[in-house]
């Protein structure tokens, strides 16, 4: 087949590295070379954000980018949040107020609600609503999502 | 669906993405943000022999100020246009236009150069380069030419950079006193493709209006400069039937397409109705 190319990048604080095609897409190397499935394949065209994972600090889409774009990279998948068992306060408070239902766009849905967070550490809700725009839910019609992500604000903000 | 197979270059330096863009004679794209590219690869509607990522070239990633003009590099993330000082400071329409982008994780990797070289109608920053007539350098094998707006644009989807050239800056003239801005747009969802968007900026002195610009996107195949309504601002200040005038005379000048979004009269009702919006708002800022 055709040639290969190296990545080597850290993924939830673990250096990791693979040989992949370069026309292999990020999210397809972190579920199929590097075992880490919690990441879900959607639309592969950057719409429905349920591959969103954060890449140096910073929510983008993994079906966006080509593998070999993200060597020496820092990313952050849905696997990085829980932490010696426990979930992480953003993980708690969707679990708490009904955030998912089949979970599909969950593990997008969490990592890009962190990244707003972070920009944006008390948020109204329509800044809520405006920043998970970027990821689809067909299940929840979103009222638990957005409630889960305001009540996760003051604990992020504490934890900090 | 996945990328179809093609070579992968990834150049340190401007000179060799030229050079490799030159001996591939059009057969290569160049790999910006890839929000755009991305899709067309994975939808298999681009095959290109290959791509040219310019992603690890850090000289082409910078915002800076020049005697009143601000000067950012074809890679500096639309999220770092965003959370500029500068940008907020001198370029407020730049900035409220990169809110209308996609969203924050698009604009994460997505880039002010590639959104330019895409020439997509319907986005945001070729119609700001528009408005404020800005310009793009381009660089060759040959060496380094700028191109105005009206150059640069020649279709849906289509520049007049040649194959072997690389857009590696962007130029705006900064806001100056007095001004105000606005950018409005009509989308189905936040986040989606424009409509239609319209990029105002008015400057005032005193009850009149010393400067206006204005720019479509969305109606037609390339962003318009709305000039013949921006002369009736300059001649008959900013009052309301100014202002009136001037949206009816902005859905005058746009030539838009129907498609399965909207149709060419709604598209033209929308320039008008979104100019009169944006208009105040700007002169609201203006005060």
């Amino acid at each position: 087949m055709s040639e290969t190319v190296l990545v080597r990048l850290t993924v939830n604080g673990t250096p990791l590295e693979g040989r992949c095609p370069p026309r292999k897409l990020l999210v397809d190397f972190l579920r199929d070379d590097l075992a880490l499935t919690g990441t879900h394949v959607g639309c592969e065209h950057g719409i429905c954000g349920a591959c969103t994972i954060l890449l140096n600090g910073e929510a983008a889409r993994s079906c966006l980018m080509l593998a070999v774009q993200a060597d020496g990279v820092e990313i952050t998948t849905i696997e990085g949040l829980m932490k010696d068992g426990v979930l992480h306060p953003l993980q708690e408070a969707f679990r708490q107020h009904h955030g998912l239902q089949c979970g599909f766009c969950t593990p997008g849905m969490l990592l890009t609600a962190l990244d707003l967070l972070r920009v944006k550490p008390d948020p109204s809700e329509a800044e809520v609503r405006e920043g998970l725009s970027a990821v689809l839910c067909r299940c929840t019609g979103y009222h638990g999502i957005v409630k889960a992500v305001r009540a996760a604000a003051p604990v992020l903000r504490g934890a900090q | 669906m996945k990328p179809p197979r093609f070579d992968y270059h990834a150049p340190r330096s401007i000179d060799d993405a030229v050079a490799l863009l030159a001996r591939y004679g059009g057969d290569a794209k160049v790999l910006a943000g890839g929000q755009s590219l991305m899709p067309m690869l994975n939808f298999r509607l681009a095959r290109p022999a290959a791509l040219v990522d310019v992603n690890r070239i850090p000289e082409l990633a910078y915002v800076r100020e020049d005697d009143g003009t601000v000067a950012i590099g074809a890679m500096t993330r639309q999220r770092t246009i965003e959370f500029s000082p500068l940008v907020a400071r001198r370029l407020p329409l730049l900035l409220e236009a990169t809110r209308w982008v996609g969203h924050l994780p698009i604009r994460s990797r997505g880039t002010i150069g590639g959104s330019i070289a895409h020439a997509d109608p319907s986005a945001e920053y070729p119609a700001v380069l528009t408005a404020l007539d800005g310009e793009v350098v381009a660089q060759g094998p040959r060496g380094r030419r700028t191109l105005k707006p009206g150059e640069l644009f020649e279709t849906y989807l289509t520049t007049r950079l040649a194959p072997d050239e690389l857009l590696v800056e962007v130029r705006l003239p900064a806001s100056p006193a007095g001004a105000g801005h606005a950018f409005e747009e009509f989308a189905r969802r936040h986040g989606d493709f424009a409509i239609v968007g319209i990029a105002a900026m008015i400057v005032r002195d005193g009850a009149r209006c010393s400067a206006a610009r204005l720019a479509s996107a969305g109606a037609g195949p390339v962003p318009v400069r709305l000039r013949a309504a921006e002369e009736i601002l300059e001649r008959d200040g900013l009052g309301d039937a100014a202002v009136a005038a001037a949206a009816a005379r902005a859905a005058e000048l746009v030539e838009p397409d129907a498609d399965v979004h909207a149709s060419a009269e709604y598209r033209r009702h929308l320039t008008g109705v979104l100019t009169a919006r944006a208009l105040k708002r700007a002169i609201e800022r203006a005060r």
